[in-house]
Formats: structure tokens, sequence, C-alpha cells
């Protein structure tokens, strides 16, 4: 189980740049329906794109799964790639770092700090798994 | 026995192709899913008919091999007609149940003659039946698939139409443009914004360019590292750029992915950003004298 108590709610398949665009909306419908506020949508809906796009740039096309959770005031996402996987995780989350020309390096790491907790596993040649839960509502 | 499994709906479809076109057009109307409003009598007919005929030629050669498998080599008349049919009849408004309903409605007059001529022999009728059933419902699921196909092919298009749309540098003052971006802004369009807003760069010899970002509801790293590179780009061309429309949501979120705008401007409101571009190029916006309004 991916997030102890969670009920999935929502797949959506990534392979393409739009792919992105639809994570990132069918997210923050989600979060509206649930009555969060503008800036935690802002906030975790941009950790979603990043994730996403990791998984379509780094990963070859993934799945994005969205978790209801026991506590109603949190939302879960998880994102599986079985792409190349990433060798130094520690080395991938630091600012700046990216196996890409043309890109600024902070996707993971920003999306670390954007999101509640945060956390990925990855085997070389195997793929990537990351999870993150969001914050709705502080109520 | 296999190899002939098919025998006796082959038979049916020889000798009855009328009677059963008949009963399956009347069928379908009682399914509501004839649409005469939308077809005449003689296109419901044909159509029909040419299924029919494409649904007798696929049963010929499958009797002699005994399975099912729509993507079969003989199939691939009945697939061709089903998504011609499909098609012309979407085209004209029919909804793709309805499409598919049209498809079922075969089984009833088609299950009706099979056991007619299997009286006595209920292993055969229900092999038979079983597997024309099958072979119906794949059909009516294909007629679905072509559907949808054409709804992503449409969609597909207007997206392409929007996206030329979307890219339009409007000349605010002499030397001033603006660049209002709405919605995403992905690799392909980024690449297209940066293309027209150059373009034009050089076509006014414009001094100072905003890029209005208030329309557009994510900034992660991907598009802000489009936007500073646009900017960088626009500096190159010896012009200035200006960011604005950065709500307080997006520059939080910004903040915290660690991106850095560097040496490029940014002005939270477009109004802001106008001020600051007429000033660099030696114009005011001033109140004129009450006397001088149009109209007083």
């Amino acid at each position: 189980m991916a997030f102890p108590g969670g009920r999935k709610i929502a797949t959506i398949e990534l392979r393409t740049d739009r792919d992105v665009s639809r994570a990132r909306s069918r997210v923050s419908d989600i979060m509206k329906s649930k009555g969060s506020r503008d800036l935690m949508i802002t906030r975790f809906v941009t950790a979603v794109s990043e994730i996403a796009r990791n998984a379509i740039i780094h990963g070859q096309g993934g799945r994005m799964s969205v978790f209801e959770l026991p506590d109603a005031r949190l939302i879960g996402v998880e994102c599986v790639d079985e792409g190349q996987g990433i060798d130094d995780i520690e080395l991938a989350l630091g600012d700046g770092y990216s196996t890409r020309k043309n890109s600024l390096g902070r996707g993971l790491g920003g999306a670390k700090r954007l999101a509640k907790t945060f956390t990925i596993t990855s085997a070389p040649g195997k793929g990537t798994v990351v999870r993150m839960i969001g914050m709705c509502t502080t109520r | 026995m296999t190899e002939k499994v098919l025998e006796t709906t082959l038979e049916v479809l020889k000798e009855d192709a009328e009677g059963l076109l008949m009963e399956w057009i009347d069928q379908a109307d009682e399914d509501g899913a004839k649409r005469s409003d939308l077809f005449s009598e003689r296109e419901e007919r044909d159509q029909a008919a040419s299924m029919l005929r494409a649904f007798r030629l696929g049963v010929r050669d499958t009797s002699r091999e005994g399975d099912f498998d729509l993507r079969d080599e003989h199939w691939a008349d009945l697939r061709g007609i089903l998504s011609e049919i499909t098609h012309e009849r979407v085209e004209r408004g029919v909804l793709p149940g309805e499409m598919a309903a049209l498809v079922l409605a075969l089984k009833t007059p088609l299950f009706g003659r099979l056991t007619d001529k299997l009286v006595g022999q209920p292993d055969r009728l229900i092999e038979e039946v079983l597997i024309v059933s099958k072979a119906i419902d794949a059909f009516a699921l294909y007629t679905n698939e072509v559907f949808i196909a054409e709804r992503e092919q449409i969609i597909e298009r207007q997206r392409d139409e929007m996206l030329e749309l979307s890219t339009p540098v409007v000349e605010l003052w002499d030397k001033v443009l603006t660049l209002p971006l709405i919605g995403t802004l992905d690799s392909m369009r980024a690449q297209e914004v940066m293309e027209s807003l150059l373009q034009a760069i050089v076509e006014r010899q414009a001094e100072v360019v905003i890029v209005d970002i208030t329309g557009v509801k994510t900034v992660d790293t991907q598009v802000a590292q489009h936007l500073l590179r646009t900017a960088a780009a626009v500096r190159l061309m010896g012009a200035r750029c200006i960011i604005s429309g950065i709500s307080p949501k997006i520059a939080q979120t910004m903040v915290e992915l660690g991106v850095d705008v560097g040496e490029v401007r940014t002005r939270s409101s477009i109004k802001n950003a106008l001020t600051d571009a007429l000033t660099s190029v030696g114009v005011a916006i001033r109140p004129i004298e009450r006397n001088q309004r149009s109209g007083a």
C-alpha cells in the first residue's frame, strides 16, 4: 500500500508533455473540491508538475495515482516510472544538479520543499517511485 | 467439428440475407438505435447491408479456423466498413452508444434464426451463439474505439489551432511590446512564444518587452526556465524584458523551488510594468485637463 489507509481516487497515465498539465489540473480539481486554498493548491500542484515531468523526461513515462488519506486534511500522490532510475538520490535532490543541459536542476529538490512529506525510492535500471503528501486544509 | 464452427451462421447469412437485414433494421428501430431523423431509409439500409456483407465474408473465413479475433486479416473488410460507417454516423450527430446499439441489434434476428435451424442440437446452438455473440460484441466495442479515436483527433487539431492563436504580440506604444501568456507553457509553446516575440522585436524595433504571466496557473522549474531563456534572448536582441503578473502565491512557490530570476526585471502587475516600460522609452501617462476631455 502506497499510503497506509489511503484510497486511490484517480490515476493519470504520463506519456507526453500534455499529460503533465492533465496531472496538474486533476490534482488541482481534487484539492479544490476539498476546500483547499489557492496558495496550497499552487504549491502542491507545482510539486506534482515537477515529478510528473521527471517521470516523462527521465523515466520514459509512468503513472500517477492520487490518494485520499485517513486524515482528510491531506492528499497523497504516488508517481511510478520504469525508467533508468537514479544512481545518487542525494545528488539528484541537490539544487543545480541535472543530467540534462538546459535544465535548472531544481525540480526534485523543489518538489521536496513544496510537499509536506516526500519520499523517493529508486533502483538503477528499474525505475523510480516518488510519494508525496500535500496539505489541503489546515483545519 | 471445430473447423466448421460457424457453419449454421454462415448458412443463415447466405440464405436469408434480405430477411435478416429487414429484421435487423426493425430491431434497431425498436432499440432506439435507428436515426430516421438523420438518415433516410435507403441510407440506413445501405449501411446495414454493407456491414452484413462484410460480416458474412468474415464469418466465411473464420469458420475454417475456428477461433475469433477481430484483429485477424479476414475481418479487415468489416473493420474498414465499421469505421467508415461510424465516421459517417458520428459526423451527423449519432451518439456512440447508438452506434453500438445498432450493431448489437443484429443479435436478435440472427439468434432467432440459429435457434430455428439448430432445433434439437442444443450443444451446437450454444456454441455458435457464444462465438457470434462474442464477435458482435467486439464489433460494437470497435465502433466505440473508432469514435474515441476521432474525438482525439479533433482535440489534437483544436489544440494546435489554439496554440497558434495564443501567442499574440501586441504593440502597446512605440517600442513597447507585450505578450500576454495564458494557460500552460510547455516546451513546444515556449519555442513558438520565443520565436514570435523575437521576430516582433525586429519588426517593431522594440526596446521594452512585457511578458505577462497573469494567466499562467503554474510556474514550475520548466516554465521558469523557459521564461528566463526568453528574457535572455530578448536581452541579446538589445531590448529589455519585464515579466509581469507574478502573483503572491507564484512568488512564494518560486522561492521554494529555488528559482533565481537574476537580472530579469519582474513586476506584480502589468500596470506597474507598463509604467516602467513607458518611463524607459521617455513617455508618461498623466491626467489631462478637464476642459480638454473629448465630448466635454
